[in-house]
């Protein structure tokens, strides 16, 4: 399997402030790699740095070959790499429709209107907002909102897509199906780099993680390996043997 | 394709009704009102690609009409150029001098923005008024000589005014087809949310200078075109504040982001102004209307007439553009 995402020795500091620090890892093709940590640990800031809304301070970003340290984020996107958000950015006085395929005419493919369209509503169809593709994007609830996030970045066509909390904010209903279409979307061959806060949820999807905290990179590996790393465990909980302790007190 | 939408053929059809009304019976008086409407049309339409298209809010939209009349009238008189020609090398000069500011000013969002176009609006008034090839301050008047080369004097003055209802025509038609095209849609995201506009792959940088730069040159086309056909021209009528604002309150009358809204509020508010004008009550009173109006449509009908429409019929819409 190759590479498609390769960061190594990326560092961003806002003045003063180390938001991430020397941070290297790569994904590969067909990959769903799950990045986590406490809140505060550089996460988005990272996400930010790899797509190119910030530039990093230190290291370099290689997409697919590309060198990407010095791209902007519509550079980024016509490469193949698109990306979610956290709060989500709808563009509210526009239709659903409409939202998507923003998405495909500026992708990777740089539709044209009529063929956007059409990618548009498969992709609709795909994320199960089909039915909604005429109400405006602001009268969407959050649920579908957030599939309004990863329907336009799929209009892209990406090759590689950047999940910010996808699952933040649903209910367990909501959850499941989310769950499915992030299997679904890398079974359709496109790499996933997943944030997420819900252990359960990324437990399941990961086939790697990658643990941030403070910045710096703590651990990576196979979900289970990591959830059992005691500097993980440390970060999240406080103390270094806690598991033992709660495991011993049954 | 634009040609098979039916508002590009009723654009052509208003502007046939323009050009044969006054026309028939050689009624110079109407054709007076129709050409401030014409030009009220062309403003609010113009300045409707940012402020409704883009959501930049450009305060100083005036000084492409007033640039474009001081470079068509420099060409016409100073340097004998023909009237077609003069409008249209105005309208590209304003164009690239709007890209070269626009690209650096446009960096700036929001009221930022602004507050920079009504610096760009006071630094070319200064500019122009202590600038000696256009006469500083007293400005610059139209040699004879030039309406001979179009049939005299009258001959020249319908002449001007089918251009101008031309211009008009084609500023609702770029209008249309700019709403109808990818460009267009990557204005529309941009105007909801820039960032979010860039992470989908929209270059805004670039977006927002060309369509700052195509705002500006049918402006300077008609102004290029009204100050010919007004004999004169000095820095206090070519780059009046006033009319700057009022385009701003003929587009929210009407319906910003909407071609026809654009259309509709600029005439209605042309319309509404010369009856104040001439009113022997009403006339001082003309700007503290138009303020109230502006108040009132923020308040109760934010869209305009036509977000009102909007409201009432959400399918017109797809209709009505």
């Amino acid at each position: 399997m190759s590479t498609i995402l390769e960061v190594r020795g990326v560092s961003k500091r806002f003045g003063g402030l180390v938001a991430v620090s020397d941070v290297s890892f790569s994904i590969d093709e067909g990959e769903i790699l799950g990045l986590i940590g406490p809140n505060g640990a550089g996460k988005t800031t990272l996400f930010n740095v790899v797509n190119g809304v910030y530039k990093a301070s230190q290291g370099t970003i290689t997409f697919a070959g590309k060198d990407i340290t010095h791209c902007s984020p519509d550079q980024v996107v016509h490469f193949g790499l698109a990306r979610t958000h956290q709060i989500v950015k709808p563009l509210n006085e526009l239709t659903v429709l409409d939202n998507v395929t923003v998405g495909a005419c500026f992708g990777r493919e740089y539709l044209d209107m009529a063929a956007a369209r059409k990618v548009a509503s498969e992709v609709l169809q795909r994320v199960g907002l089909g039915d909604r593709a005429d109400m405006m994007a602001r009268s969407l609830t959050i649920a579908g909102k957030k599939r309004l996030e990863i329907a336009r970045a799929l209009a892209a066509k990406p090759k590689l897509l950047l999940l910010d909390e996808v699952l933040a904010g649903l209910n367990p209903t909501e959850i499941a199906a989310m769950i499915e279409l992030v299997r679904k979307i890398r079974d359709g061959g496109i790499s996933v780099l997943m944030i997420e806060h819900l252990m359960q949820a990324i437990m399941s999807l990961s086939d790697r993680i990658v643990v941030l905290n403070l910045g710096r990179k703590l651990a990576e590996g196979k979900p289970d390996e990591v959830v059992h790393n005691s500097d993980v465990v440390e970060a999240y909980l406080g103390f270094p043997d806690i598991v033992d302790k709660l495991t011993r007190m049954e | 394709m634009i040609l098979r939408r039916p508002f590009f053929w009723i654009i052509l059809l208003v502007a046939a009704g323009f050009v044969y009304a006054p026309l028939h019976g050689n009624n110079v008086s109407l054709r007076e009102d129709l050409i401030l409407i014409a030009i009220a049309i062309i403003l609010a339409s113009n300045l409707n690609l940012m402020i409704g298209y883009t959501g930049y809010v450009n305060f100083g939209h005036i000084v492409f009409y007033g640039l474009g009349g001081y470079v068509g009238l420099y060409l016409t008189t100073v340097r004998g150029w023909n009237l077609v020609l003069s409008a249209l090398v105005a309208g590209v000069v304003v164009s690239v001098f709007a890209l070269l500011f626009g690209l650096a000013i446009l960096r700036l969002r929001g009221a930022y923005f602004a507050l920079a176009t009504i610096g760009i609006l006071q630094a070319v008034q200064a500019f122009v008024s202590n600038f000696d090839p256009w006469g500083r301050s007293t400005g610059m008047y139209l040699s004879f000589n030039s309406y001979q080369s179009l049939g005299g004097a009258r001959h020249a003055l319908w002449i001007t005014y089918f251009l101008i209802i031309a211009v008009m025509a084609l500023s609702m038609i770029v209008s249309l087809a700019i709403k109808n095209s990818k460009f267009g849609l990557g204005l529309f995201a941009i105007r909801e949310d820039e960032d979010a506009a860039v992470v989908l792959g929209v270059n805004a940088t670039m977006y927002k200078a060309i369509i700052y730069s195509v705002s500006a040159f049918l402006p300077a086309v008609a102004g290029a075109l009204m100050f010919f056909k007004n004999g004169m021209i000095d820095p206090s009528i070519a780059f009046e504040y006033m009319l700057s604002l009022e385009g701003i309150v003929m587009l929210m009358l009407g319906g910003q982001g909407s071609v026809i809204g654009a259309a509709l509020g600029g005439s209605l508010y042309e319309k509404l102004r010369s009856y104040l004008l001439t009113s022997p009550v009403l006339s001082n009173f003309h700007l503290v209307i138009a303020g109230g109006l502006l108040l009132m449509v923020v308040l109760f009908a934010p869209g305009g007439l036509i977000g009102w429409v909007y409201r009432l019929v959400p399918r017109a819409r797809k209709v009505i553009e």
